[in-house]
């Protein structure tokens, strides 16, 4: 299932965007396709970000990903049990996964991310 | 699955910590049907394998088999192997699958005329079945006495009806055996196996980190044609009583002093550092990353890499870089992960 009141991009990542603050995570899919995760550079607080810029890393045991910013603006709290425990993102992608809340610094942004049904029909276009 | 050596190899089925614990606890069976095997027959075959490899065949009975190397004339290592002696003058020979071609050319180079050498690759299979459970489930299909088959033995038996070669060999660490068996029954034997509800079907990618967590050297990353036994710290696996190829090139080696050496490391943290990553040691590049992962029983980041002699001792604080990452790394002895010894 593909949370509706997310918005997401074309590297996987999920925003959830809240006025001016957004958290940010890795969606179903990308965990799915990461397999088990065994390592989160978990992102520094106060930390300013671009939008696509480089957010944090995640390894599997076979492979090292970067995870991209989705929103620009600076990293005002991190979950930092992804350090001990980076499984939370294999079990609960949008909730206990979680990997950082944003300080939108342009909140106008939001609207260059899809929304559920375009990122779904995305997915759909990588099957083929 | 990914393409291997030529064949669509599993990395994974239910993921690669389930499996790897798996075998740890229980037990699992691997699909290795991509191993060469060579047959070796006739009078003249124990000379030659005697030449060109560094196993001692002289002593060794049938029903044993030893792990060694074949090395080039500069002692440099062409394939890690094992051979079996399956009787006085008929030798099996198992090698890697990437490495099938040129050991082939290498061996009939070195041949006597006498010596028949047949590659029964495609037409044998090889499971193995690892873990502390192997033993009372293999037992459950075989009449073999399996206590009777310590490390470095083999014995011939049917095994759920299908005539097989069981070897106490493996990969793991663990108590396990190595079946080799006509490749007809590939998938008849795989899917008795996987019927005892204690076996899981365990991918290349567990079986990475398993050999991993105890060290062995793996072919291509670990060990290969630019580097010697010596260097790879595997001298135990040299007998320098016997001629073989190579020897010359090793004993020369040994009296200047190996300029590297492979050793272990073991991270404080999870990140792993990956092949190819240089090894620092205070400002300095000393070295090269050949295998590293998260160690699943360990929970930290361990590998093997090949460094400077001098530097090459247990404890020594390392680096390891690639880019902006940096992962701070002790030099430490294999095995990394050391479990209660077991006795079937």
């Amino acid at each position: 299932m593909i949370p509706g009141d997310l918005k997401y991009t074309k590297d996987h990542e999920w925003a959830k965007i809240d006025l001016n603050h957004a958290v940010i995570g890795i969606t179903d899919h990308a965990q799915k396709e990461l397999g088990d995760i065994t390592f989160v550079e978990v992102p520094e607080t106060k930390t300013i970000l671009k939008q696509g810029g480089a957010l944090s890393t995640v390894e599997s045991v076979k492979a090292a990903s970067d995870i991209y910013a989705p929103v620009s603006g600076e990293i005002i709290e991190a979950n930092e049990a992804l350090a001990d425990k980076p499984e939370l993102i294999n079990q609960s992608p949008y909730e206990k996964g979680w990997l950082c809340k944003i300080k939108l610094s342009d909140p106008k942004e939001a609207s260059k991310l899809m929304d559920a049904r375009q990122y779904e029909e995305y997915l759909n276009t990588l099957k083929k | 699955m990914a393409p291997f050596a030529g064949w669509n190899m599993p990395i994974q089925y239910s993921g690669i910590l389930e499996e790897h614990l798996h075998t740890r606890t229980s037990a699992g069976i691997f699909d290795i049907c991509h191993m060469g095997e060579f047959l070796l027959k006739g009078d003249t075959a124990a000379q030659d394998v005697d030449a060109l490899t560094t196993c001692k065949i002289s002593d060794m009975l049938p029903g044993r088999c030893h792990y060694g190397f074949m090395l080039n004339d500069n002692g440099r290592i062409i394939d890690d192997l094992i051979v079996f002696k399956l009787k006085e003058n008929e030798f099996m020979i198992v090698v890697n699958a990437g490495t099938i071609d040129k050991d082939k050319a290498w061996i009939k180079l070195h041949l006597s005329k006498q010596t028949h050498f047949e590659d029964i690759s495609d037409k044998t299979a090889k499971i193995d079945l690892q873990g502390p459970l192997s033993g009372e489930i293999l037992s459950s299909l075989t009449s073999a006495d399996l206590g009777a088959i310590k490390k470095y033995h083999f014995t011939s038996a049917k095994v759920a009806g299908v005539e097989t070669l069981i070897s106490r060999t493996g990969y793991t660490g663990e108590l396990g055996y190595e079946l080799y068996f006509p490749s007809d029954k590939a998938a008849v034997l795989w899917n008795i196996l996987l019927g005892n509800k204690n076996i899981k079907p365990i991918g290349l990618g567990a079986r990475d980190t398993l050999r991993l967590e105890m060290g062995y050297s793996l072919y291509g990353h670990d060990i290969d044609e630019n580097h010697t036994p010596l260097e790879a710290n595997l001298e135990k696996f040299i007998h320098t009583d016997k001629n073989f190829v190579g020897k010359d090139a090793l004993i020369k080696q040994k009296a200047a002093g190996a300029k590297k050496l492979l050793v272990g490391f073991m991270c404080e943290g999870r990140r792993s550092p990956r092949q190819d990553f240089d090894v620092l040691c205070g400002e300095e590049t000393a070295g090269k990353v050949t295998s590293g992962s998260f160690s699943p029983c360990l929970k930290k980041a361990i590998g093997l890499c090949y460094i400077d002699t001098a530097k090459a001792y247990l404890g020594n604080k390392i680096i390891l870089n690639s880019g902006n990452i940096n992962i701070e790394a002790v030099i430490t002895k294999p095995p990394f992960y050391k479990k209660i010894p077991r006795q079937y």
